[in-house]
Protein backbone atom coordinates (compact mmCIF):
# COMPACT_ATOMS: atom_id res chain seq x y z
CA UNK A 1 0.00 0.00 0.00
CA UNK A 2 1.53 3.20 -1.16
CA UNK A 3 0.41 6.67 -0.10
CA UNK A 4 -2.32 8.32 -2.19
CA UNK A 5 -1.87 11.79 -3.70
CA UNK A 6 -3.74 13.26 -0.75
CA UNK A 7 -1.66 11.35 1.78
CA UNK A 8 1.50 12.64 0.09
CA UNK A 9 0.11 16.17 0.24
CA UNK A 10 -0.76 15.75 3.93
CA UNK A 11 2.77 14.50 4.59
CA UNK A 12 4.20 17.55 2.78
CA UNK A 13 1.94 19.80 4.86
CA UNK A 14 3.83 18.68 7.98
CA UNK A 15 6.71 20.81 6.62
CA UNK A 16 4.62 23.98 7.11
CA UNK A 17 5.27 26.27 10.08
CA UNK A 18 3.31 29.18 11.49
CA UNK A 19 4.16 32.43 9.71
CA UNK A 20 5.65 30.75 6.63
CA UNK A 21 5.45 32.26 3.15
CA UNK A 22 5.11 29.24 0.85
CA UNK A 23 5.06 28.56 -2.88
CA UNK A 24 3.16 25.46 -4.00
CA UNK A 25 3.73 23.97 -7.46
CA UNK A 26 1.21 22.43 -9.81
CA UNK A 27 -0.31 18.97 -9.17
CA UNK A 28 0.04 17.22 -5.81
CA UNK A 29 1.78 20.28 -4.25
CA UNK A 30 -1.41 22.32 -4.90
CA UNK A 31 -3.29 19.84 -2.67
CA UNK A 32 -1.03 20.77 0.27
CA UNK A 33 -3.20 23.88 0.73
CA UNK A 34 -6.03 21.57 1.86
CA UNK A 35 -3.91 20.27 4.76
CA UNK A 36 -2.71 23.49 6.41
CA UNK A 37 -3.27 22.77 10.12
CA UNK A 38 -6.13 24.71 11.70
CA UNK A 39 -4.93 27.85 13.44
CA UNK A 40 -1.62 27.95 11.54
CA UNK A 41 -1.05 31.15 9.56
CA UNK A 42 0.55 30.31 6.22
CA UNK A 43 0.67 32.75 3.28
CA UNK A 44 0.66 31.21 -0.19
CA UNK A 45 2.64 32.93 -2.91
CA UNK A 46 1.69 32.58 -6.56
CA UNK A 47 4.70 33.42 -8.71
CA UNK A 48 2.64 35.18 -11.38
CA UNK A 49 2.31 38.02 -8.87
CA UNK A 50 0.26 37.47 -5.72
CA UNK A 51 0.71 36.89 -2.00
CA UNK A 52 -2.20 35.50 -0.02
CA UNK A 53 -3.91 33.14 -2.44
CA UNK A 54 -7.48 32.34 -1.50
CA UNK A 55 -9.55 29.27 -2.43
CA UNK A 56 -11.13 28.61 -5.82
CA UNK A 57 -14.10 30.91 -6.53
CA UNK A 58 -17.73 29.86 -6.46
CA UNK A 59 -19.15 29.08 -9.88
CA UNK A 60 -20.12 32.30 -11.63
CA UNK A 61 -17.62 34.38 -9.60
CA UNK A 62 -14.51 33.56 -11.67
CA UNK A 63 -12.37 36.61 -12.55
CA UNK A 64 -10.18 36.41 -15.68
CA UNK A 65 -7.75 38.85 -14.03
CA UNK A 66 -7.23 36.61 -11.00
CA UNK A 67 -5.43 33.33 -11.64
CA UNK A 68 -2.67 31.28 -10.02
CA UNK A 69 0.57 30.05 -11.59
CA UNK A 70 -1.30 26.99 -12.90
CA UNK A 71 -3.66 29.38 -14.75
CA UNK A 72 -6.55 28.31 -12.50
CA UNK A 73 -9.10 30.86 -11.32
CA UNK A 74 -8.62 31.72 -7.63
CA UNK A 75 -9.82 34.32 -5.12
CA UNK A 76 -8.12 36.96 -2.99
CA UNK A 77 -8.07 37.31 0.79
CA UNK A 78 -8.32 40.51 2.83
CA UNK A 79 -4.56 40.20 3.38
CA UNK A 80 -3.64 39.64 -0.30
CA UNK A 81 -1.29 41.78 -2.35
CA UNK A 82 -0.50 41.93 -6.07
CA UNK A 83 2.81 42.76 -7.73
CA UNK A 84 4.74 42.38 -10.97
CA UNK A 85 6.62 39.25 -12.09
CA UNK A 86 9.92 41.04 -11.38
CA UNK A 87 8.85 41.75 -7.78
CA UNK A 88 7.54 38.21 -7.45
CA UNK A 89 10.85 36.65 -8.43
CA UNK A 90 12.78 39.14 -6.33
CA UNK A 91 10.93 37.57 -3.38
CA UNK A 92 11.81 34.10 -4.62
CA UNK A 93 15.42 34.70 -5.68
CA UNK A 94 16.08 36.92 -2.71
CA UNK A 95 15.36 34.14 -0.22
CA UNK A 96 12.18 35.67 1.22
CA UNK A 97 10.07 32.55 0.63
CA UNK A 98 10.49 29.92 3.37
CA UNK A 99 9.34 26.81 1.56
CA UNK A 100 8.79 25.60 -2.01
CA UNK A 101 6.91 22.35 -2.61
CA UNK A 102 7.06 21.15 -6.20
CA UNK A 103 6.78 18.10 -8.42
CA UNK A 104 9.63 16.18 -10.01
CA UNK A 105 10.50 13.83 -12.87
CA UNK A 106 13.83 12.70 -11.37
CA UNK A 107 15.76 13.41 -8.17
CA UNK A 108 19.36 12.38 -7.48
CA UNK A 109 21.07 11.43 -4.23
CA UNK A 110 23.12 14.64 -4.64
CA UNK A 111 19.95 16.71 -4.42
CA UNK A 112 19.68 17.43 -8.14
CA UNK A 113 16.18 17.91 -9.55
CA UNK A 114 14.91 17.40 -13.12
CA UNK A 115 11.33 18.41 -13.81
CA UNK A 116 11.13 20.58 -16.89
CA UNK A 117 11.85 18.72 -20.10
CA UNK A 118 12.33 15.41 -21.85
CA UNK A 119 14.59 16.10 -24.84
CA UNK A 120 12.83 15.52 -28.16
CA UNK A 121 9.55 14.67 -26.44
CA UNK A 122 8.20 17.12 -23.93
CA UNK A 123 8.92 20.77 -24.62
CA UNK A 124 7.01 22.78 -22.10
CA UNK A 125 9.58 24.91 -20.32
CA UNK A 126 10.76 25.46 -16.80
CA UNK A 127 8.40 28.30 -15.90
CA UNK A 128 9.43 29.49 -12.44
CA UNK A 129 10.84 26.16 -11.20
CA UNK A 130 14.53 27.02 -11.72
CA UNK A 131 14.14 30.30 -9.82
CA UNK A 132 12.25 28.60 -7.00
CA UNK A 133 14.83 25.86 -6.40
CA UNK A 134 17.68 28.38 -6.65
CA UNK A 135 16.21 30.95 -4.28
CA UNK A 136 13.79 29.42 -1.78
CA UNK A 137 15.21 28.48 1.63
CA UNK A 138 13.80 24.93 1.79
CA UNK A 139 12.83 22.84 -1.24
CA UNK A 140 10.55 19.82 -0.91
CA UNK A 141 9.84 17.59 -3.92
CA UNK A 142 6.70 15.45 -4.08
CA UNK A 143 6.58 12.77 -6.80
CA UNK A 144 5.74 9.14 -7.55
CA UNK A 145 8.57 6.83 -6.55
CA UNK A 146 8.83 5.17 -9.97
CA UNK A 147 7.74 5.95 -13.52
CA UNK A 148 4.70 4.29 -15.07
CA UNK A 149 7.16 1.87 -16.71
CA UNK A 150 8.47 0.96 -13.26
CA UNK A 151 11.81 2.72 -13.85
CA UNK A 152 13.22 4.36 -10.71
CA UNK A 153 13.10 8.16 -10.38
CA UNK A 154 15.34 8.49 -7.31
CA UNK A 155 18.71 8.02 -9.00
CA UNK A 156 22.45 8.23 -8.47
CA UNK A 157 22.44 10.97 -11.12
CA UNK A 158 19.58 12.47 -13.14
CA UNK A 159 19.52 11.56 -16.84
CA UNK A 160 17.13 14.39 -17.79
CA UNK A 161 18.20 18.06 -18.04
CA UNK A 162 18.42 19.56 -14.56
CA UNK A 163 16.17 22.18 -13.04
CA UNK A 164 18.77 22.75 -10.33
CA UNK A 165 21.92 21.07 -8.98
CA UNK A 166 22.10 20.26 -5.25
CA UNK A 167 18.82 22.00 -4.46
CA UNK A 168 16.47 19.40 -2.92
CA UNK A 169 16.15 19.25 0.88
CA UNK A 170 13.42 16.62 1.24
CA UNK A 171 11.74 14.11 -1.07
CA UNK A 172 8.26 12.69 -0.46
CA UNK A 173 7.16 9.84 -2.71
CA UNK A 174 4.19 7.49 -2.57
CA UNK A 175 6.49 4.95 -0.87
CA UNK A 176 8.37 7.04 1.69
CA UNK A 177 10.26 10.14 2.77
CA UNK A 178 13.96 10.85 2.14
CA UNK A 179 16.19 13.49 3.66
CA UNK A 180 18.49 14.74 0.92
CA UNK A 181 19.86 17.92 2.51
CA UNK A 182 21.01 19.26 -0.87
CA UNK A 183 23.50 16.41 -1.10
CA UNK A 184 25.52 17.73 1.87
CA UNK A 185 24.90 14.53 3.85
CA UNK A 186 24.20 10.95 2.74
CA UNK A 187 20.69 10.29 1.42
CA UNK A 188 18.54 8.96 4.26
CA UNK A 189 15.15 7.19 4.28
CA UNK A 190 13.23 8.62 7.25
CA UNK A 191 9.70 7.23 6.77
CA UNK A 192 7.98 4.39 4.93
CA UNK A 193 4.38 4.52 3.71
CA UNK A 194 2.12 2.11 5.57
CA UNK A 195 2.50 -1.41 4.21
CA UNK A 196 5.66 -0.63 2.23
CA UNK A 197 8.69 -2.74 3.13
CA UNK A 198 12.32 -1.70 3.14
CA UNK A 199 12.99 -4.41 0.55
CA UNK A 200 10.34 -2.97 -1.79
CA UNK A 201 11.63 0.60 -1.60
CA UNK A 202 15.23 -0.58 -2.02
CA UNK A 203 14.24 -2.55 -5.12
CA UNK A 204 12.55 0.52 -6.61
CA UNK A 205 15.39 2.98 -5.87
CA UNK A 206 18.60 3.34 -7.87
CA UNK A 207 20.19 5.77 -5.42
CA UNK A 208 22.08 4.42 -2.43
CA UNK A 209 20.53 5.46 0.90
CA UNK A 210 20.94 5.07 4.63
CA UNK A 211 17.99 3.93 6.71
CA UNK A 212 16.98 6.23 9.55
CA UNK A 213 13.44 5.11 10.32
CA UNK B 1 3.38 67.68 -28.81
CA UNK B 2 1.18 65.10 -30.46
CA UNK B 3 -1.10 63.30 -28.01
CA UNK B 4 -0.53 59.68 -27.00
CA UNK B 5 -4.18 58.68 -27.27
CA UNK B 6 -5.07 56.63 -30.34
CA UNK B 7 -8.39 55.57 -31.80
CA UNK B 8 -7.74 51.83 -31.94
CA UNK B 9 -5.08 49.13 -32.19
CA UNK B 10 -4.49 49.62 -35.94
CA UNK B 11 -3.91 53.38 -35.51
CA UNK B 12 -1.65 52.76 -32.51
CA UNK B 13 0.52 50.36 -34.55
CA UNK B 14 0.82 52.67 -37.58
CA UNK B 15 4.44 53.12 -38.65
CA UNK B 16 6.05 51.02 -35.92
CA UNK B 17 6.00 47.51 -37.39
CA UNK B 18 8.69 46.00 -39.63
CA UNK B 19 9.67 42.50 -40.67
CA UNK B 20 12.28 40.88 -38.41
CA UNK B 21 11.54 43.09 -35.41
CA UNK B 22 11.46 42.06 -31.75
CA UNK B 23 8.17 42.49 -29.90
CA UNK B 24 7.58 42.06 -26.15
CA UNK B 25 4.03 41.06 -25.27
CA UNK B 26 2.73 41.29 -21.70
CA UNK B 27 0.63 38.67 -19.98
CA UNK B 28 0.86 35.40 -18.06
CA UNK B 29 -1.03 32.66 -19.84
CA UNK B 30 -4.08 34.49 -21.21
CA UNK B 31 -4.22 36.80 -18.18
CA UNK B 32 -3.36 40.42 -18.94
CA UNK B 33 -2.53 39.95 -22.62
CA UNK B 34 -2.90 42.82 -25.14
CA UNK B 35 -5.47 40.89 -27.17
CA UNK B 36 -6.54 43.80 -29.41
CA UNK B 37 -2.93 44.56 -30.41
CA UNK B 38 -2.18 40.90 -31.10
CA UNK B 39 -5.21 40.67 -33.40
CA UNK B 40 -4.18 43.90 -35.18
CA UNK B 41 -0.58 42.67 -35.64
CA UNK B 42 -1.98 39.56 -37.31
CA UNK B 43 -3.94 41.77 -39.73
CA UNK B 44 -0.81 43.67 -40.80
CA UNK B 45 0.96 40.46 -41.87
CA UNK B 46 4.31 41.64 -40.43
CA UNK B 47 6.61 38.62 -40.28
CA UNK B 48 9.85 37.04 -39.02
CA UNK B 49 9.02 38.32 -35.56
CA UNK B 50 10.99 37.53 -32.45
CA UNK B 51 8.43 37.59 -29.65
CA UNK B 52 9.34 37.89 -25.98
CA UNK B 53 6.48 36.67 -23.82
CA UNK B 54 6.24 34.35 -20.83
CA UNK B 55 3.90 32.03 -22.76
CA UNK B 56 2.65 31.85 -26.33
CA UNK B 57 -1.10 31.92 -25.82
CA UNK B 58 -3.15 28.84 -26.60
CA UNK B 59 -4.20 27.26 -29.88
CA UNK B 60 -6.44 29.88 -31.53
CA UNK B 61 -6.13 32.71 -29.01
CA UNK B 62 -3.58 35.21 -27.77
CA UNK B 63 -0.13 34.88 -29.37
CA UNK B 64 -1.28 31.47 -30.66
CA UNK B 65 -2.90 33.30 -33.60
CA UNK B 66 0.50 34.68 -34.71
CA UNK B 67 1.91 31.15 -34.63
CA UNK B 68 -0.93 29.91 -36.81
CA UNK B 69 -0.33 32.70 -39.32
CA UNK B 70 3.39 31.87 -39.43
CA UNK B 71 4.44 35.40 -38.41
CA UNK B 72 6.67 34.34 -35.51
CA UNK B 73 10.23 33.20 -36.23
CA UNK B 74 11.45 32.93 -32.66
CA UNK B 75 9.98 32.91 -29.15
CA UNK B 76 11.72 33.82 -25.91
CA UNK B 77 9.52 32.30 -23.19
CA UNK B 78 9.56 30.36 -19.93
CA UNK B 79 6.64 27.98 -20.52
CA UNK B 80 4.77 26.96 -23.66
CA UNK B 81 3.00 23.84 -22.41
CA UNK B 82 -0.53 25.11 -23.15
CA UNK B 83 0.02 25.31 -26.90
CA UNK B 84 0.08 22.16 -29.03
CA UNK B 85 0.88 23.99 -32.27
CA UNK B 86 3.89 25.53 -30.56
CA UNK B 87 5.31 22.13 -29.62
CA UNK B 88 4.71 20.82 -33.16
CA UNK B 89 6.38 23.81 -34.87
CA UNK B 90 9.32 23.66 -32.50
CA UNK B 91 9.94 19.92 -32.78
CA UNK B 92 9.73 20.15 -36.58
CA UNK B 93 12.30 22.98 -36.60
CA UNK B 94 9.95 25.64 -38.03
CA UNK B 95 10.15 27.77 -34.89
CA UNK B 96 13.15 28.88 -32.85
CA UNK B 97 12.81 28.87 -29.11
CA UNK B 98 14.86 30.28 -26.28
CA UNK B 99 13.72 29.12 -22.85
CA UNK B 100 14.42 31.50 -19.98
CA UNK B 101 13.53 30.75 -16.36
CA UNK B 102 10.53 32.91 -15.55
CA UNK B 103 12.29 35.04 -12.96
CA UNK B 104 15.32 35.44 -15.18
CA UNK B 105 13.07 36.55 -18.04
CA UNK B 106 11.32 39.08 -15.80
CA UNK B 107 14.64 40.41 -14.51
CA UNK B 108 16.22 40.57 -18.00
CA UNK B 109 13.34 42.79 -19.09
CA UNK B 110 13.45 44.90 -15.92
CA UNK B 111 17.22 45.32 -16.36
CA UNK B 112 16.86 46.15 -20.06
CA UNK B 113 14.35 48.88 -19.32
CA UNK B 114 16.53 50.23 -16.51
CA UNK B 115 19.71 50.50 -18.61
CA UNK B 116 21.45 47.54 -16.97
CA UNK B 117 23.21 45.43 -19.64
CA UNK B 118 23.77 42.31 -17.52
CA UNK B 119 23.36 40.85 -14.04
CA UNK B 120 24.26 37.70 -12.11
CA UNK B 121 21.72 35.21 -10.75
CA UNK B 122 21.83 31.84 -9.00
CA UNK B 123 18.95 30.63 -11.16
CA UNK B 124 20.05 28.03 -13.71
CA UNK B 125 23.59 27.41 -12.42
CA UNK B 126 24.54 23.82 -13.27
CA UNK B 127 21.77 23.49 -15.91
CA UNK B 128 21.41 23.91 -19.69
CA UNK B 129 20.44 27.52 -19.07
CA UNK B 130 23.98 28.39 -17.96
CA UNK B 131 25.70 26.81 -20.97
CA UNK B 132 27.88 29.28 -22.85
CA UNK B 133 27.39 31.98 -20.21
CA UNK B 134 29.88 33.42 -17.75
CA UNK B 135 29.63 31.82 -14.30
CA UNK B 136 31.25 33.75 -11.45
CA UNK B 137 31.65 33.13 -7.72
CA UNK B 138 30.40 35.74 -5.25
CA UNK B 139 30.69 35.13 -1.51
CA UNK B 140 31.27 31.41 -2.04
CA UNK B 141 28.28 30.83 -4.33
CA UNK B 142 28.09 30.46 -8.11
CA UNK B 143 26.05 32.83 -10.26
CA UNK B 144 25.41 32.94 -13.99
CA UNK B 145 25.50 36.15 -16.02
CA UNK B 146 22.29 37.04 -17.85
CA UNK B 147 21.83 39.95 -20.26
CA UNK B 148 19.31 42.77 -20.06
CA UNK B 149 16.63 42.56 -22.73
CA UNK B 150 14.96 45.29 -24.77
CA UNK B 151 12.64 45.22 -27.79
CA UNK B 152 11.71 47.33 -30.82
CA UNK B 153 8.13 47.34 -29.55
CA UNK B 154 6.45 46.48 -26.26
CA UNK B 155 2.71 45.81 -26.24
CA UNK B 156 1.09 45.85 -22.82
CA UNK B 157 -2.38 45.60 -21.31
CA UNK B 158 -3.59 47.66 -18.37
CA UNK B 159 -6.98 48.08 -16.72
CA UNK B 160 -7.08 51.86 -16.39
CA UNK B 161 -5.04 54.62 -17.97
CA UNK B 162 -5.04 58.31 -18.84
CA UNK B 163 -3.93 60.44 -21.81
CA UNK B 164 -0.49 60.93 -20.20
CA UNK B 165 0.05 57.17 -20.48
CA UNK B 166 -0.15 56.53 -16.74
CA UNK B 167 -1.28 52.94 -16.20
CA UNK B 168 -2.92 50.90 -13.45
CA UNK B 169 -3.13 47.13 -13.75
CA UNK B 170 -5.71 44.89 -12.12
CA UNK B 171 -4.95 41.88 -9.87
CA UNK B 172 -2.71 39.19 -11.43
CA UNK B 173 -3.15 40.72 -14.90
CA UNK B 174 -0.17 42.92 -13.96
CA UNK B 175 2.50 40.16 -14.33
CA UNK B 176 5.07 41.05 -17.03
CA UNK B 177 3.33 44.22 -18.25
CA UNK B 178 5.10 46.82 -16.05
CA UNK B 179 8.63 45.64 -16.95
CA UNK B 180 7.85 45.31 -20.63
CA UNK B 181 6.42 48.84 -20.70
CA UNK B 182 9.89 50.09 -19.71
CA UNK B 183 11.85 47.96 -22.20
CA UNK B 184 10.30 48.82 -25.56
CA UNK B 185 11.84 51.42 -27.89
CA UNK B 186 8.16 52.07 -28.55
CA UNK B 187 5.55 51.03 -25.98
CA UNK B 188 1.87 50.77 -26.79
CA UNK B 189 -0.69 50.21 -24.03
CA UNK B 190 -4.19 48.93 -24.57
CA UNK B 191 -6.53 49.61 -21.68
CA UNK B 192 -10.06 48.80 -20.64
CA UNK B 193 -10.92 52.20 -19.22
CA UNK B 194 -9.57 55.66 -20.14
CA UNK B 195 -10.03 58.15 -17.31
CA UNK B 196 -9.51 61.94 -17.32
CA UNK B 197 -6.06 63.22 -16.33
CA UNK B 198 -6.09 63.71 -12.58
CA UNK B 199 -8.54 60.88 -11.92
CA UNK B 200 -5.89 58.27 -11.10
CA UNK B 201 -4.50 58.18 -7.56
CA UNK B 202 -1.00 59.60 -8.07
CA UNK B 203 0.42 57.48 -5.26
CA UNK B 204 -0.84 54.30 -6.91
CA UNK B 205 0.20 54.53 -10.55
CA UNK B 206 1.94 51.28 -11.53
CA UNK B 207 3.51 52.50 -14.79
CA UNK B 208 4.28 56.22 -15.04
CA UNK B 209 3.40 57.72 -18.42
CA UNK B 210 7.02 58.34 -19.45
CA UNK B 211 7.24 54.69 -20.53
CA UNK B 212 4.11 54.74 -22.69
CA UNK B 213 4.22 56.23 -26.21
CA UNK B 214 0.73 55.38 -27.40
CA UNK B 215 -2.45 54.39 -25.57
CA UNK B 216 -5.93 53.34 -26.66
CA UNK B 217 -9.06 51.71 -25.29
CA UNK B 218 -9.45 48.16 -26.63
CA UNK B 219 -12.50 47.71 -28.87
CA UNK B 220 -13.45 44.53 -27.05
CA UNK B 221 -11.94 42.25 -24.44
CA UNK B 222 -12.71 38.57 -24.57
CA UNK B 223 -10.53 37.90 -21.49
CA UNK B 224 -10.66 34.15 -21.91
CA UNK B 225 -9.95 31.94 -18.89
CA UNK B 226 -7.63 28.99 -19.44
CA UNK B 227 -8.70 26.85 -16.48
CA UNK B 228 -12.00 27.68 -14.87
CA UNK B 229 -11.69 26.13 -11.41
CA UNK B 230 -14.44 26.50 -8.83
CA UNK B 231 -15.49 25.11 -5.47
CA UNK B 232 -19.00 23.89 -4.65
CA UNK B 233 -21.48 26.36 -3.16
CA UNK B 234 -22.27 24.00 -0.24
CA UNK B 235 -18.94 24.89 1.34
CA UNK B 236 -20.28 28.37 2.02
CA UNK B 237 -22.96 27.09 4.39
CA UNK B 238 -20.63 24.72 6.23
CA UNK B 239 -17.72 27.20 6.45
Amino acid sequence: MAWTRDEMAARAASELRDGFYVNLGIGIPTLVANYIPAGMHVTLQSENGMLGMGPFPYEGEEDADLINAGKQTITELDSSSYFSSADSFAMIRGGHIALSILGGMQVSEKGDLANWMVPGKVVKGMGGAMDLVAGVKRVVVVMDHVEKSGAPKLLKACTLPLTGAGVVDLLITDLGVFEINRGKSPLKLTALAAGVTLEEIQAKTEAVFEVGL
Amino acid sequence: MAGKTQKDAAEALAGVLFDGMTIMAGGFGLCGIPENLIAAIRETGVKNLTVVSNNCGIDGFGLGVLLESGQIKKMISSYVGENKLFEKLYLSGELELEFNPQGTLAERIRAGGAGIPAFFTKTGVGTLVAEGKEVREFDGELYVMERGLTADLAIVKAYTGDAEGNLVYRKTARNFNPMMATAGKVTIAEIEHLVPIGALDKDNIHTPGIYVDRIFVGASFEKRIERVTTRPREEKASA
